[in-house]
């Protein structure tokens, strides 16, 4: 151990995973005892590096050191033994366990033969008073809140003698109140001597709670800062990599309030899968011949929103109108009857049936056009399909092939030639182009754009900010859950709009 | 005295139930699908007949009962575990084959296809509703399995994993627990447990009959559903399934209700419980879940 | 993309038979040595005594009859993504149904009125059986494992009481015979089955396997249903409604089964007995697994199994019977383990490939 040596120390960290280029010489200093916040865009390659630091995946090149000692190509045990543990975004937990049960699983206290409960709780107990981390350690994890749960985490962590903890995203799941209370924790644990890496793209974060401050941009580390010697506006600009204007005021909405909406969105409340509102008395329209997007950054309600709009999932409060007619409680089909046309975002979970020909998933969710009498139309199912394999140069070009065998590019195609090709007035597009190479990705936007002048509605949901300025004509921004800005085009630009997707800035659109 | 020896006979009945229930719950509880306690318990029936018949030992019989046990639990671990094959069906296909290897052997070693010779085994063996059986060590065995199993699985550091291991096995891996190790472990000793209660029957009545465990196993495996995957209360539900068995069997003579419908008392408490009619029955979370 | 169908026809079709064909030959040349026999005389005596004569043959037809409809049973349920292993049950209660309505007929129905309404009844009472743990899995949730393994016992228990109680020829525990509505054998057309049980059944089933086929592969509620059982998210996307599906797979599942009880009861016996099934419905499982929930695959599963347990009978005399009890155990072991690891073996040369290029 050398006492003047940091805590963490990375250099050029190199990773691939197959033609992706996740991390590319990445270096990184963590000195020990601060808080040091990991930022960048979705994709810089955050999580990865965090990853390789805690031994769960192996480094191309590079060196891991962690308080001067060479620990490169270790893995998550020998990094827990050495104090250093990582929390992630999912947790790990047994439900149906104990909150002391669940800390000391793996590594517990033993006596005569048997497990030592009693020892075990007042462990937990001890630990929980030592760190500020305030979790009834005789519960059972299934009874906890989120914020709770992921007390629970670090727990583990400290239970184990971890001294270096690295938090990937740790309020993505919290409520403002938890996150509050996390910064606490966090402080308190680091007054104690303890290393924490934050990995986090909000920059109201960063400012609040570290001492230094990463920047990745594209799989590098392109620039270290102090925190308190540095703005949200250098971090914005290390991060996209380009100047950044926050004076810029957010317009109202652009649209012509008077225009029919195509799709209208009232206040609408959508219940998440550990959040009560993740979408939270969002409202909008959308006019016919128009693209909204909607910017943000993964996990800030806009899957709910879709899901919600799709029908696929239950929504609790406000209303949603297609054209005239509400659709707000109507099965999937009754919207796609109405005019509701959906891309989903994960074509390998919902949109696409993987071991089904590409015939057969051409007509997904349009099967009831594809029937006469109960029986499928094989010869229509097919000329459908080869028109579409041509219009939408889908390749290989054999429609009796399953999409499985198909290239991510294709697949999408698959999708897009289904939703696109079909009649409908809205189009509710999520991360279209996601894993897709290029030629695809501009096939893809030309195909919406297609869809916008022929005077279609369209809603865009994208991770990738670039994609929303690209195609929107409008440009809506959720964090939290709530949409809190939107845009005209011509106001809008990354810098403009990369402060309110982390959070540093809002407005609330009403 | 009619209590007593209705009692007497209850208990008679429920030993193998409360043998195979506590390794039904033992493999469920550590996330491994458990049809398999039928063809565990006619395995170690025979096993234990064999057992007997060459060696002249009741004790040795039973050793060679859960030795075959531990073999046909293993081959169940490996299926299960190491090959990630669909639980249900290695269930299946392991009672299908302990029906059929017992029968190929009971032909083979004793020429007959029905049953074994008499061997020598632990009580009378002349059945009836005596308190002779009291004499047999098995019933005590019985009677202590599934205390002994609830201290397992509840106090005890590998009960604590396996519980972990049946409901998270990710989380578990997580922290370092070997959950394969674990899984292993709890499917060979289920597949002793439930041998155990094959031995059992076939000691008390010297003597191996083709099919003899008549499906006992899935008595016991209702009686750990009905339980709620919880030892204890699996084995009450086993002492509640023989009481209305010796109910029905007191009440035969007066032909009150037709003993079919009390036989079905087990299966139709078990899928009301499991459709959550009245406060549900829920399974491990990652019970018969193939880890891919 | 030629290799890739290639594969897919190695996985889907190929392997499970030809695993299964293998170890039993293997296990069986284990067995048979074990007993002092030489396997090469015993497998010929097997084959001999089932597709060498027009006896055994019919048997064999015969078996296959009734397991094709307990392998249709668990392949639809599977194509769903359900695993209903009441099948025992279902066909006991499809065999039952058939015998009350036969026995209800008057004597003077005409034939082809009678064995429809049997064949109905049939259907309709598996179909009922199977409905409950659809019912149950789409209401509440509850796993159709738990609850066809209890059903069927609750169901058998049932039947016992009805034919013990109700219904039976004194000192048997069969019904009456049935003279309305028997489905002739195939001896009446062809002599040469002489003696054998096989019926035209057959060709109803023959019927129902095709119509499964259609119906999994042609129609709009086959290609739902086959979609929530690869993925329920999916389906949920293009507004599938997974309960429903959930429902009228098991219900078909238990109809299917429940059609089995044609054979025994108006094709063979012309009552139905307590304990006819004898273990066909968990049989049905081994059948769909190694004729890969494919209807065609189904019908010749079924015939293995049945050229099995019809040679077991050839080979008595060499070797006990039971050594094909042993046989289908390890076959459908063998076949459960053995597929998905090869698969895997294939997926991951193909992954590596993948990322390699």
């Amino acid at each position: 151990m050398n006492d003047s040596a940091p805590a963490i120390r990375l250099t050029a960290i190199d990773k691939h995973f197959g033609a992706v280029h996740a991390n590319r010489g990445a270096s990184l200093v963590v000195r020990d005892g601060e808080i040091h916040a990991l930022v960048g865009e979705n994709g810089a390659g955050k999580s990865t590096l965090m990853k390789i630091l805690s031994g769960m995946m192996p480094t191309d090149s590079g060196t891991i050191e962690v308080h001067g000692r060479d620990v490169t190509g270790w893995d998550t045990s020998e990094a827990i033994d050495a104090g250093v543990g990582m929390v992630h975004q999912h947790f790990m937990l047994v439900p149906t366990l104990t909150v002391a049960e669940n800390v000391v699983l793996g590594r517990e206290p033993v006596s005569a033969g048997r497990f030592d409960r009693v020892r075990a709780v007042r462990d937990v107990e001890s630990l929980c008073k030592q760190s500020g981390l305030d979790v009834p350690a005789d519960r059972l994890v299934a009874d906890l809140s989120v914020g709770e749960a992921q007390r629970v985490e670090i727990l583990k962590l400290l239970y184990r003698g971890a001294r270096v903890l690295l938090l990937d995203e740790p309020t993505a799941v919290l409520s403002p109140p938890e996150v509050a209370e996390l910064w606490k924790v966090l402080r308190r644990l680091r007054d104690g001597g303890a290393t924490i890496v934050l990995i986090t793209h909000k920059l109201d974060e960063v400012m609040a709670v570290s001492e230094n401050v990463t920047v990745m941009r594209a799989g590098a580390t392109v620039e270290q800062m102090r925190t308190r010697d540095t703005s949200p506006e250098k971090i914005a600009k290390a991060m996209v990599g380009r100047d950044v204007d926050l004076t810029v005021r957010a317009g109202r909405s652009a649209s012509d309030p008077t225009a029919s909406a195509a799709l209208d969105v009232r206040h609408l409340v959508v219940r998440g899968a550990r959040v009560d509102r993740a979408v939270h008395d969002v409202s909008f329209r959308v006019a016919p011949g128009e693209i909204l997007g909607i910017a943000g950054v993964e996990g800030n309600g806009q899957t709910e929103l879709l899901e919600a709009i799709a029908g696929i999932r239950a929504v609790t409060s406000g209303e949603i109108l297609l054209g005239a007619a509400d659709i707000t409680n109507r099965s999937v089909h009754t919207r796609g009857e109405a005019g509701l046309s959906h891309i989903p975002e994960d074509r390998h979970r919902r949109g696409l049936i993987l071991d089904y020909s590409i015939a057969d998933n051409l007509i997904f969710g349009q099967q009831h056009q594809f029937t006469s009498n109960g029986i499928l139309l094989r010869d229509a199912i097919l000329d459908h399909a080869r028109s579409r394999i041509i219009e939408y140069d889908i390749r290989p070009t054999d429609p009796s092939l399953p999409a499985r065998a198909l290239s991510g590019g294709n697949q999408q195609k698959i999708v897009i030639a289904r939703e696109m090709g079909r009649a409908f007035d809205v189009l509710l597009a999520a991360q279209p182009t996601r894993g897709v190479d290029v030629g695809a990705i501009e096939f893809i936007h030309a195909e919406i754009r297609k869809a916008r002048d022929a005077g279609k509605a369209v809603l865009l949901v994208s991770a990738e900010l670039k994609e929303v300025l690209t195609l929107s004509d409008r440009i809506g921004v959720m964090y939290g859950g709530r949409l809190v800005a939107m845009f005209s085009r011509a106001e809008a630009s990354e810098e403009v709009i990369g402060p309110f997707m982390t959070g540093a800035k809002r407005e609330l659109v009403a | 005295m009619s209590v007593l020896l209705f009692l007497a006979q209850t208990l008679r009945i429920a030993v193998p139930y409360l043998f195979a229930a506590s390794g039904g719950a033992i493999a469920e509880r550590a996330g491994v699908v458990s049809l398999t306690l039928e063809g565990f318990m006619l395995g170690g029936a025979f096993g234990a007949v064999m057992g007997a018949y060459y060696t002249g030992n009741a004790w040795l019989g039973m050793l060679c009962g859960i030795a075959a046990g531990l073999l046909l639990g293993t081959i169940h671990a490996l299926a299960s575990i190491r090959f990630r094959a669909d639980q249900v069906v290695v269930g299946v296909a392991i009672n299908l084959f302990s029906v059929g290897i017992t029968r190929f052997f009971l032909q083979l070693s004793f020429g007959s296809s029905s049953n074994s010779p008499r061997v020598v085994g632990f009580g009378s063996g002349s059945g009836g509703g005596s308190a002779a059986f009291l004499a047999n060590p098995l019933v005590w065995l019985g009677l202590a399995v599934i205390p002994v199993l609830a201290f397992v699985v509840n106090k005890t550091r590998f009960g604590l994993r396996v519980r972990a291991v049946g409901e998270h096995p990710q989380a578990a891996a997580s922290v370092g627990v070997p959950v394969n190790k674990v899984r292993y472990i709890a499917v060979i000793a289920s597949g002793a447990l439930a041998a155990l209660g094959g031995v059992y029957l076939a000691l008390d009545q010297h003597q191996f009959t083709d099919s003899m465990t008549a499906g006992r196993g899935f008595i016991a495996l209702a009686a750990v559903i009905f339980g709620r995957w919880d030892p204890l209360r699996a084995g009450v539900a086993c002492l509640l399934f023989a009481a209305a068995e010796t109910l029905q069997i007191q009440l035969q003579a007066a032909q009150i209700i037709p003993s079919q419908f009390v036989a079905m008392i087990p299966y139709v408490l078990t899928i009301v419980a499991v459709a959550g009619v009245v406060g549900r029955s829920t399974p491990p979370a990652a019970l018969g879940k193939t880890s891919e | 993309m030629m290799n890739q169908r290639v594969r897919t026809m190695m996985e889907e079709s190929v392997l499970p038979p030809l695993v299964a064909l293998v170890v039993a030959l293997v296990a069986g040349d284990l067995l048979i040595m074990a007993y002092g026999q030489a396997p090469g005389v015993v497998w010929r005596t097997l084959l001999e005594g089932t597709w060498g004569n027009s006896y055994g043959f019919g048997q064999v037809l015969y078996k296959a009859t009734t397991l094709t409809c307990t392998g249709l049973a668990v392949a639809v349920g599977l194509r769903a993504g359900l695993f209903n292993i009441g099948a025992e049950g279902q066909l006991a209660a499809g065999g039952f149904g058939a015998a009350v309505v036969g026995l209800m007929l008057p004597a003077g129905t005409p034939w082809l009125i009678a064995v429809t309404l049997c064949v109905l009844a049939a259907a309709l009472a598996g179909g009922a059986v199977g409905s409950v743990p659809g019912i149950l899995r789409a209401r509440f949730g509850a796993h159709e494992v738990i609850i066809t393994i209890m059903l069927n016992f609750v169901v058998l228990a049932l039947l016992n009481y009805l034919v013990s109680a109700k219904l039976h020829v004194p000192e048997t525990l069969h019904t009456p015979e049935i003279h309305a509505g028997a489905v002739p054998r195939l001896s009446s057309a062809f002599a040469a089955f002489h003696g054998s049980a096989a019926n035209w059944t057959i060709v109803i089933v023959l019927l129902a396997a095709a119509l499964v086929w259609g119906f999994l592969f042609r129609t709009r509620a086959g290609y739902e249903l086959r979609a929530v059982g690869l993925q329920s998210d999916a389906a949920e996307y293009a507004g599938i409604r997974s309960g429903r599906v959930w429902f009228n797979a098991l219900t078909m599942s238990g109809a299917l089964a429940g059609l089995g009880g044609i054979n025994f009861v108006l094709g063979y016996k012309n009552y139905y007995e307590d304990g006819f099934t004898g273990g066909a419905g968990f049989l049905g499982i081994a059948v769909a697994l190694i004729g890969r929930n494919n209807p065609v695959g189904v019908v010749l599963a079924a015939l293995f199994f049945a050229t099995l347990s019809q040679g077991g009978l050839a080979i008595n005399a060499m070797v006990p019977k039971q050594i094909v009890e042993v046989l289908q155990g390890i076959v459908i072991l063998a076949v459960a383990t053995a597929v998905p690891e090869v698969r895997r073996l294939l997926r991951g040369s193909m992954q590596r490939r993948k990322a390699s290029s």
